[in-house]
C-alpha cells in the first residue's frame, strides 16, 4: 500500500515516499518518513515488510559510512546501489531474506545525478524515473507523458504533484501525504511535504448553494 | 506464475561464415508492468565471447558477476583469455553448484575461438545441462517462437550482414509474439577483427 517515487532531473534526483505507516487496515502513524540518509549526498527510499524496511536501511546506511571512515571518501551512488543490490541478492537465499524494494538516488562529480530501482529480490536497474507500490500503475504513464531529461526542480515538482494527484485520484487507498527530498550537489535537502492539490467543489447546474441561517 | 517468467526474455546465438551473432530483448518488466526498456542481458567476457542471459533478472545480475569473477580469476591464473568452449564448462559448473536451489536463468553463448577464430555457439538450462549447436541457440519465455523464427531465416555460411539480418528478424518477429519480451532489443555482430553493437527498432508494446 505503499508508494515510493524518484524523478531524476538535470543535476538532481526527487525523491518521493509516502508518509502512512500502516499495519492491516490501521494508520498508525500519518508522517512517517520512508527515506534514509546514507550519505552527504545519498539518499534511499524504502518500502516492503515492516521490520526489514528499517533494518536494512539502517545495515546499509551503516556500512557505507564505514566505507566512509575506512576510505576517507565516500562510495559513488552506483558503487553504493551495487553493494545494496548484492547483499539483497545474498539475502534472497538465506533464511532471511529481506521483503524490501528500494530506490536509490543520489549525486556524485563524476557520473552526476543517478537514480537507481531495485526490487526485494535485489534486480536492479538505473531510470530516468521510478515508482515502487501499486502507486506504480497509475503513475508511469503519467510519468511517460509528462517527464523529459534535464527537467529544473520547479518542473520536477509540478511532474511529482501531477503523480500525487493522479494517486489521490484513482488509488482506493488514501495516501494524502507525501515526505519529499532533493539531492543534489550540496546535498540532502528537505522539501515542504506534498498533499493532493484540493479542487474547490463543483457548483452542479440548476442547484444553488443555500446558505441555512 | 513461472519464475522463469517472472521478468521475461528473449535471446538467441546465430552462427554464421568466420562470424556469429548474438542478440536479446532489453525489456525489465515485473510480470505485466515495465519498468525499464534498457536492461542489459549480454554481457561480454573476452573480445569476441558473450554470454546472454535469459530469466529471473536477480539471478542474471548475480550470475554475470559471480561468472566474469572466475573468468578474471581463470585469465589470471591461466595468463590468457578463456576460450568459448572451456567458458561453456565454466558455467555449467557454476551452475550445477547450485543444483538443489538454483539459479534461475538460461544462458547462451555466443563466441569466436581467441586462436583459431572459429565460431561457438552453445546454450545451457538452468542446472548447466551444456548444449553445442552447429546453427542457433535461443533462451527465454518465447523459446518456442524462436526456434520457428531462426529455422526459417537461418541458412549456414551467412555473412556479417546477411547474419544480422537474420537474427534481427528472428528475435523481432519472435518477441512481438510474446508478452513478456521485446521492448528494444540489441544485436551484437562478432567477428574476426571487431564486434558491431547495434540497437534494433522494435515494436515498444
Amino acid at each position: 500500500m505503499e508508494c515510493l517515487i524518484g524523478i531524476r532531473g538535470k543535476d538532481f534526483v526527487l525523491m518521493a515516499g509516502d508518509s502512512v505507516a500502516g499495519r492491516s487496515v490501521v494508520a498508525m502513524k500519518k508522517d512517517h518518513d520512508k527515506m534514509y540518509q546514507l550519505s552527504n549526498r545519498l539518499l534511499m527510499a524504502a518500502c516492503g515488510e515492516g521490520g526489514d524496511t528499517v533494518q536494512f536501511a539502517e545495515y546499509i546506511a551503516k556500512n557505507i559510512q564505514l566505507y566512509r571512515m575506512r576510505n576517507g571518501y565516500d562510495l559513488s551512488t552506483k558503487a553504493a546501489a551495487s553493494f545494496t543490490r548484492r547483499n539483497l541478492a545474498d539475502y534472497l537465499r538465506s533464511s532471511t531474506p529481506y521483503f524490501v524494494n528500494l530506490l536509490i538516488g543520489g549525486y556524485d562529480d563524476s557520473d552526476g545525478a543517478d537514480l537507481y530501482y531495485m526490487d526485494y529480490l535485489g534486480s536492479m536497474v538505473k531510470l530516468p524515473f521510478g515508482v515502487h507500490g501499486y502507486g506504480s500503475f497509475f503513475v508511469l504513464s503519467v510519468m511517460d507523458r509528462y517527464y523529459k531529461e534535464d527537467m529544473t526542480r520547479d518542473e520536477a515538482l509540478v511532474l511529482l504533484q501531477r503523480c500525487i494527484d493522479e494517486i489521490h485520484e484513482r488509488f482506493i487507498i488514501n495516501l494524502n501525504s507525501f515526505k519529499v527530498k532533493i539531492v543534489d550537489k550540496e546535498g540532502i535537502h528537505v522539501m515542504k511535504d506534498l498533499r493532493p492539490t484540493t479542487k474547490p467543489p463543483e457548483e452542479t447546474p440548476g442547484t444553488q448553494s443555500m446558505d441555512i441561517v | 506464475m513461472s519464475i522463469m517468467a517472472y521478468n521475461g526474455a528473449a535471446i538467441m546465438a546465430m552462427k554464421g561464415k568466420n562470424c556469429v551473432a548474438i542478440a536479446a530483448d532489453t525489456r525489465f518488466g515485473i510480470q505485466a508492468q515495465t519498468v525499464s526498456t534498457k536492461f542489459q542481458k549480454i554481457f561480454e567476457l573476452g573480445p569476441r565471447l558473450y554470454i546472454g542471459l535469459a530469466g529471473l533478472a536477480t539471478d542474471v545480475q548475480t550470475v554475470s558477476e559471480r561468472l566474469k569473477f572466475r573468468v578474471n580469476l581463470y585469465e589470471l591464473r591461466e595468463n590468457r583469455r578463456v576460450k568459448p568452449k572451456t567458458l561453456l564448462s565454466v558455467v555449467s559448473n557454476l551452475l550445477y553448484e547450485r543444483r538443489f536451489g538454483p539459479y534461475f536463468v538460461e544462458p547462451v553463448i555466443a563466441g569466436l575461438d581467441d586462436v583459431t577464430s572459429e565460431p561457438f555457439v552453445a546454450s545451457l538450462d538452468l542446472i548447466g545441462c551444456p548444449m553445442v549447436t552447429e546453427d542457433f541457440v535461443v533462451s527465454g519465455t518465447c523459446s518456442e517462437q524462436m526456434y520457428g523464427m531462426c529455422e526459417s531465416v537461418w541458412s549456414p555460411d551467412l555473412d556479417p550482414d546477411q547474419l544480422f539480418e537474420a537474427i534481427s528478424q528472428a528475435l523481432l518477429n519472435a518477441a512481438d509474439r510474446d508478452a513478456v519480451s521485446g521492448w528494444g532489443a540489441v544485436v551484437h555482430i562478432i567477428e574476426k577483427d571487431k564486434v558491431t553493437t547495434r540497437t534494433l527498432k522494435a515494436r515498444m508494446d
